[in-house]
């Protein structure tokens, strides 16, 4: 059992527009990534539950040519509304950084 | 056709030895992104732009005379780093000095994509309007809130300013950044789905090289069946991993890019390393849509801010910090009765350092809290009053058990408070269908310096 951000070699969080925060979580080789994926810690309804967004929008895309799976959530606090914290959404990651994958 | 990003934002610098590097090369094509909506809604709101004057000055003015001499097309897009018309004629002014001072001159096409309130209102009642998100509905009501609309453009406008021989530079509002370097490719006659793909990742300049950076330069050449990127700056290089790597970059998915005309599939995408700077790309197929859309972008004046910053040291004043800003509030909108309305202002805590659950299992925290007391209000002088009030409330607010009698707030400075001006948000976020993608763009024509 390790958190994904000790098996993960990029694990970043950016915005994808101001409607959106896309995380691109990047492994070093093909086993890490796959192991990842194989364990299913990685779903719709854990990010929803995470970051408090309905699971059906949530998008999860293995990305497998550089090894990576992107997560794209739409922003409940869009970039620059009042109660926003992280315009540039770069901060965001933690959450899924700390997701137990066994 | 080689074509040449000169750094991944107009003001972010590159390389002068890249740009001499490239300057003895055969270039079709330069072109830079120039903006970005990135750094929030403040700067379409209030018309400047998130980008620096000098900075902005320099990165034109080194590479400029080459291009106008040598008659290479200069494609700007995004002017100003919102793309309204004060934004493309903050740019205009830069330029305008660069021509005077150099003693050159140069025929500019400029294309502005800013949208009248009518414009958004009456796709609204047309039914094409496409929300992007649940989180941002649109309305009539909405729009004529905002003070400034753009429409982002596609290639449309690009190709049509391209028609006119002798243009030195085409500087362009609010625009795709693929759009910038696409379009010179596809009029061309080069292959949309290479020419797309292409554009997305040099539009970043040398962000796709090792070591990365968007503040160098990136040569791209297309030809028939292929692109290849290689960086200008020798101490760069391109492999496959980094340039695959750049298609998820801040996009929603890294298999497809969304355009005004359709939609680039990169799923048979071939990279292929093919010297130990350059990668060739190969089988990206562009798919025309059905409906043609373009984004439009709004904002409007959400009211001025006023903002306390202070520290929190004593354990258990952190502890009771939310308590006592629900106080804090109460206070505020009971000292204010009957002198304004409770939506004439929004007050809120933001806190930085907060023990996060399930991280420490003490019950009382033991490192130190930073909070901002945040005021946006209807006029400055109201968001001062509250934040005044609201501060001086908080930094004596009592709690149970409070040793700490003499004060709750540690200020770094004095002033504690400070003015931050006029607030601005998203008002549109959204897609309109548009038979026509031109619909948008005026063009003119003008020649500019001595």
């Amino acid at each position: 059992m390790k958190k994904l951000s000790e098996i993960a070699s990029i694990l970043r969080s950016k915005n994808a527009g101001p409607l959106f925060i896309t995380f691109d979580i990047m492994f070093s080789d093909k086993s890490s990534f796959e192991k990842v994926m194989q364990s299913g810690a990685i779903n719709k309804k854990v990010i929803a539950q995470e970051y408090e967004v309905n699971p059906k929008e949530v998008e999860i895309i293995p990305y497998d040519i550089v090894n990576s799976i992107k997560v794209t959530i739409p922003r409940k606090c869009i970039s620059g509304s009042l109660n926003d914290m992280d315009i540039y959404g770069c901060q965001q990651q933690v959450p899924i950084a700390n997701i137990i994958i066994p | 056709m080689k074509i040449v990003a000169l750094n991944g934002l107009l003001g972010y610098g590159y390389s002068q030895e890249a740009l001499e590097r490239v300057k003895k090369m055969k270039i079709d094509y330069f072109g830079v992104d120039a903006g970005s909506s990135d750094p929030g809604p403040f700067y379409l709101g209030n018309g400047t732009s998130f980008t620096n004057r000098s900075a902005v000055k320099r990165d034109l003015e080194l590479v400029l005379p080459h291009t106008i001499l040598n008659k290479i097309p200069f494609i700007i897009g995004t002017a100003g780093g919102s793309g309204a018309n004060v934004h493309v004629n903050w740019l205009l002014g830069i330029i305008k000095e660069i021509m005077n001072e150099q003693k050159i001159t140069c025929n500019i096409a400029i294309i502005q994509t800013e949208v009248t309130k009518n414009y958004v209102i009456e796709k609204i009642r047309e039914n094409k309007v496409i929300d992007l998100s649940p989180n941002l509905q649109l309305s009539e009501e909405v729009v004529k809130n905002c003070n400034r609309i753009v429409s982002q453009i596609g290639i449309d406008p690009f190709l049509e300013a391209l028609d006119s021989p002798k243009i030195d530079i085409i500087l362009a509002g609010r625009a795709c950044d693929t759009a910038i370097y696409a379009a010179p490719a596809i009029k061309a006659g080069y292959d949309p789905g290479l020419a797309f793909h292409m554009a997305k990742i040099m539009e970043c300049g040398a962000l796709c090289s090792v070591p990365m950076s968007a503040s160098d330069i990136m040569i791209a050449e297309i030809e028939q069946d292929s692109f290849v990127l290689e960086p200008a700056n020798m101490n760069r290089k391109c492999n496959v991993e980094r340039v695959a790597a750049h298609t998820m970059y801040e996009q929603n998915n890294p298999y497809f890019i969304y355009e005004p005309d359709g939609v680039v599939d990169l799923r048979e995408s071939y990279y292929e390393q093919i010297t130990d700077r350059s990668v060739r790309v190969k089988n990206s197929k562009f798919q025309e849509a059905k409906d043609k859309t373009l984004k439009i972008e709004g904002t409007k004046l959400e009211g001025y801010r006023t903002i306390t910053i202070a520290g929190i040291n004593d354990p258990l004043t952190i502890k009771n910090i939310d308590m006592m800003f629900s106080e804090v509030k109460k206070f505020v909108v009971e000292n204010m009765i009957n002198r304004i309305l409770p939506d004439e202002f929004n007050i809120s805590l933001k806190k930085y350092g907060e023990v996060l659950p399930g991280n420490i299992s003490s019950d009382i925290p033991q490192c130190s809290l930073g909070i901002i007391i945040d005021v946006v209000a209807k006029t400055q002088d109201l968001a001062n009053t509250i934040c005044a009030l609201a501060r001086a409330r908080m930094l004596h607010q009592d709690f149970e058990g409070r040793k700490t009698t003499a004060g709750n707030l540690a200020f770094p400075y004095s002033p504690s408070d400070i003015i931050c001006g006029p607030v601005y948000t998203f008002g549109i976020y959204h897609l309109v269908k548009a038979e026509n993608l031109g619909e948008t763009a005026k063009i003119s024509y003008m020649k500019v310096g001595e």
